[in-house]
This record gives structure tokens, C-alpha cells and sequence, in this order.
């Protein structure tokens, strides 16, 4: 009988896991970061030097629009070729009770289910950007354990919902001919962070109409230069999907080439540092430094809630720099 | 909303296309604030303690309304073992008559929830359970 991992788990274990490839080490890994242990830093720096070995698509679009039936045609391909898919779907949390359902599983293919392919349900946990804030180091994690291709599927999303881009070498926006009309008011983000663009459900009418909108919005780019390819396909009747899969990786190549891979993989991780940051701080002088009291007291003196902010602002700094450390 | 949340994986174990009883008690344990991991119909024994190993849960939930729980409960629990996942908490509910859910109990079962159970009953059973674990 295998020893239960939990009853004597430490970071020393799970790297030792991690480095074998074990499921049950990667998945107390990425529990590790969701609930912040107080080891997961110190386990993630252990494979700082690996990691950046496997390649990241991010999979995105609104409600319905076919992320997850992709996601498994997207599995089934690269599991066929050799390589070793791990995917980490994340759902919405209930912003009342904090609970979830995870129901990508469902859609899954079964034969996926059998093969050694890695499926993690993850909650945003309240993160608004369409992931969970934590879902860039599970895939450190996953890579770490030897997984060279992984997915990241978003909740569905709107328009604003892009922190997608900055956690894939290639982002993929799905959408159906029922978003044709939105495409107008999209213009602006989920429309501009795409690598490749879908129409799915292509055997309802309106796909190629869709189709040529998409590509006339790009056409009024400023630069021209490596601009997304847009393709059609139907999930549901497996049709154009290999033509999807290609076009991810001959955009690959592109940003391979461009130098444009290497910008965004820099990119990504200035992103982490300042989400990270932004995030403790945030935490730190609501929950320790007793902000909250302080505000209350001074909107109570009647003060205009933007000065207030204004006025807390400054209290911190200035509790910086006197004493350098205001925890 | 940071720190530990209760991970449960509910499923469907073989044949059996009823799958009102699961979903209901699915969106109880949501609500209750558990992330449940809701694996839809028609799985294996294997492809259940697999789901519930690469998900890192803390309970397991298994509905069963097709007769055949003595055949399938008992190799989820083996299986479990097996991979040195017993720390996961296993239920069982549907329609097991209380011998059965007796014999279960005795292989490993923490519970048995049969026709007429609540749904805050079962939500405060895991609770309990588990804040008493830890």
C-alpha cells in the first residue's frame, strides 16, 4: 500500500514527487498554492531553473461558446502525438458562500479520463479575471512534474476578462455566429487578446459572416505584423478541428521566431510579480494594518470617501518610510 | 476568500442514468461553500478514485440508484487503498436497503444516505467529520 500523502507530506516530499511525475504530488501541490501554504513558496523556487520547458494555451470565450468540447479535442491531439497534456479548467466561486461547481469534467471525453492525462477543477476563488489567481503556478507545478502541454481554460467570459493573456504563450478566443452582434461592442478587450480566433459552431448560419467581421476588425490594426488567424469549425461534428490545433502551433513558430514568445514570457512574469504584490499589499493594510477602522472613523467625520483613500494612502507610505516596515 | 475549502468529488458509478439526486445534493454542498467536482454519468470505479486523486479532494460522494452498489461501492474503497487515498472521506447514497448500507459501513463507508435523507444533514455530516479530523 502506497503511504497516504498527507500524514507526512513536507516540501521536501512533494518536490521529490513532483520530480517523479507523481498525480498525487501535483495535485498537493496545486492545493498548496489555492489555500497558501506557508511552504508553496520555497516548494515553487525549487524549480525555478525548469521551468518554462512546456508549452501554455490559454482557451477562452463566453458561456457556451464550446471552450471545454475544444479543450478535449485540444487534449485528444496532443495526447496522440506523444506528448503529455495537463489541463487546469477553472469555474466560477459563488461570491456569496465561496462555493463551486466544477463541471468540466463532464464534458470530457472518457477516453481522455483513462489515459494519463492530468485534469485539475479549479475555483477563481474571487478572482475577476477570468482565472484563478493561483492558476499561473499550478502550471508552474505542472510543468515542474513533466507536463509539456497545458491548458488553461477560463470561466466564460465577457469582454474585460483577460488575464488569460498574460498566462499563455498562446491564447485561443472561441466564440459561436450567436456572438456575431457582440463582436461590435468587443472590440475592445477579449477581441484584442486573441492569438487565434475560433468561430465554433460552424453548422449554424452566421459562421462565416462571423468569420469576415473578425477579420476586418484586424485588418484596422495599427501593425499588421503577425496578426491572428480566424478559423471556423464544429466541435460538435469534429469538423476543423486539426485546422485549430495547426493553427496553435504554426503560431507558435511565429512567436518563436518573432521573439515575440520570449517578450511575453518576460511580460508574464512582471505581470505575477505585480499582481502578487498588489494582491499581499492589498490584504496586508486591510487585515493588519487596520485601515478599515481608520477609514471608518474619517468617512464618519464627514469626509469625502476619495479624500479618505487619498489620506490612508499617504499613512502607509509614510509608515514605510519612517519605520520601513509597517506590519 | 483565501484559505483551505472543503474539496468533494460527486459521482455517478456505473450504469445508471439518474442523476437528479446527485446534482441536487451537488448545488447543496455548493451552497454550503464546498467546491464540488461534479464528474457526470456513467463512471468506473477507476476513473472516479483517479478523478478524485489528480483533484486532491477530501470527500468522495457517490449516488447509485441501479442496484448494483455492492458490486461497485466496495471497489471505489479498494481501489482507494490501493493508491493510499483512504485519508478521503467516502459516502455513499441512492436507493441501498439498510443491510447493505450496513455491510458498507463496515468496509469503509463513513455514512449511508438513503431515500429521505436531507441535504443539510449530509452537508453537516461532512462538516463534522472533517472539522473533527482536524
Amino acid at each position: 500500500m502506497a503511504p497516504s500523502l498527507r500524514s507526512d507530506e513536507t516540501c521536501t516530499s512533494l518536490e521529490a514527487g513532483l520530480r517523479a511525475g507523481e498525480i498525487g504530488a501535483l495535485a498537493r501541490a496545486i492545493s498548496w498554492a489555492e489555500n497558501q501554504h506557508a511552504d508553496v513558496m520555497p516548494l515553487l523556487n525549487a524549480f525555478q531553473s525548469q521551468v518554462g520547458r512546456a508549452w501554455r494555451t490559454g482557451v477562452t470565450g463566453p458561456p457556451g461558446a464550446g471552450k471545454s468540447t475544444l479543450v478535449d479535442a485540444l487534449v485528444r491531439s496532443w495526447y496522440a502525438s506523444g506528448k503529455k497534456p495537463a489541463l487546469l479548467a477553472v469555474d466560477p466561486s459563488s461570491p456569496l458562500t465561496g462555493g463551486a461547481l466544477l463541471g468540466d469534467r463532464v464534458r470530457l471525453d472518457r477516453s481522455v479520463e483513462e489515459t494519463d492525462v492530468y485534469v485539475r477543477s479549479m475555483a477563481n476563488r474571487g478572482s475577476l479575471g477570468g482565472l484563478s489567481r493561483v492558476a499561473g503556478m499550478a502550471a508552474d507545478f505542472c510543468d515542474a512534474a513533466g507536463y509539456d502541454e497545458i491548458i488553461l481554460e477560463t470561466v466564460g467570459v465577457g469582454q474585460a476578462e483577460v488575464d488569460i493573456a498574460s498566462a499563455s504563450d498562446v491564447t485561443v478566443v472561441i466564440l459561436t455566429p450567436a456572438s456575431g452582434d457582440g463582436v461590435q461592442a468587443m472590440k475592445a478587450g477579449l477581441m484584442e487578446i486573441g492569438d487565434v480566433f475560433v468561430v465554433n459552431k460552424a453548422d449554424l448560419d452566421g459562421a462565416d459572416r462571423l468569420k469576415h467581421e473578425i477579420e476586418t476588425m484586424l485588418e484596422l490594426r495599427a501593425s499588421q505584423e503577425n496578426l491572428p488567424e480566424v478559423l471556423t469549425c464544429s466541435a460538435l461534428q469534429g469538423v476543423g478541428m486539426d485546422e485549430v490545433v495547426q493553427a496553435i502551433e504554426r503560431r507558435r513558430q511565429t512567436e518563436e521566431a518573432s521573439g515575440l514568445l520570449k517578450t511575453r514570457r518576460e511580460q508574464r512574469a512582471m505581470d505575477r510579480v505585480q499582481r502578487l504584490v498588489r494582491d499581499d499589499l492589498r490584504q496586508r493594510v486591510w487585515s493588519e494594518v487596520g485601515m478599515a477602522e481608520t477609514a471608518r472613523t474619517l468617512l464618519a467625520d464627514g469626509q469625502h470617501p476619495d479624500c479618505v483613500a487619498q489620506d490612508l494612502i499617504r499613512q502607509v507610505f509614510h509608515a514605510l518610510k519612517t519605520q520601513g516596515d509597517f506590519s | 476568500m483565501t484559505g483551505a475549502r472543503i474539496r468533494v468529488l460527486v459521482g455517478k458509478p456505473g450504469l445508471d442514468g439518474h442523476d437528479r439526486g446527485a446534482k441536487v445534493v451537488a448545488a447543496s454542498l455548493r451552497d454550503a461553500g464546498m467546491e464540488v467536482v461534479y464528474t457526470g454519468l456513467h463512471r468506473t470505479p477507476e476513473q472516479l478514485v483517479d478523478a478524485a486523486e489528480q483533484e486532491d479532494v477530501d470527500v468522495i460522494g457517490l449516488s447509485i440508484l441501479s442496484g448494483s452498489h455492492m458490486e461497485l461501492l466496495p471497489q471505489v474503497r479498494e481501489r482507494l487503498q490501493a493508491k493510499g487515498l483512504d485519508h478521503i472521506l467516502l459516502i455513499a447514497g441512492g436507493i441501498i436497503p439498510e443491510d447493505d448500507a450496513e455491510e458498507l459501513q463496515a468496509k469503509g463507508y463513513a455514512q449511508v444516505f438513503g431515500p429521505g435523507s436531507s441535504t443539510a444533514d449530509i452537508v453537516a455530516f461532512i462538516q463534522n467529520t472533517l472539522n473533527h479530523q482536524s
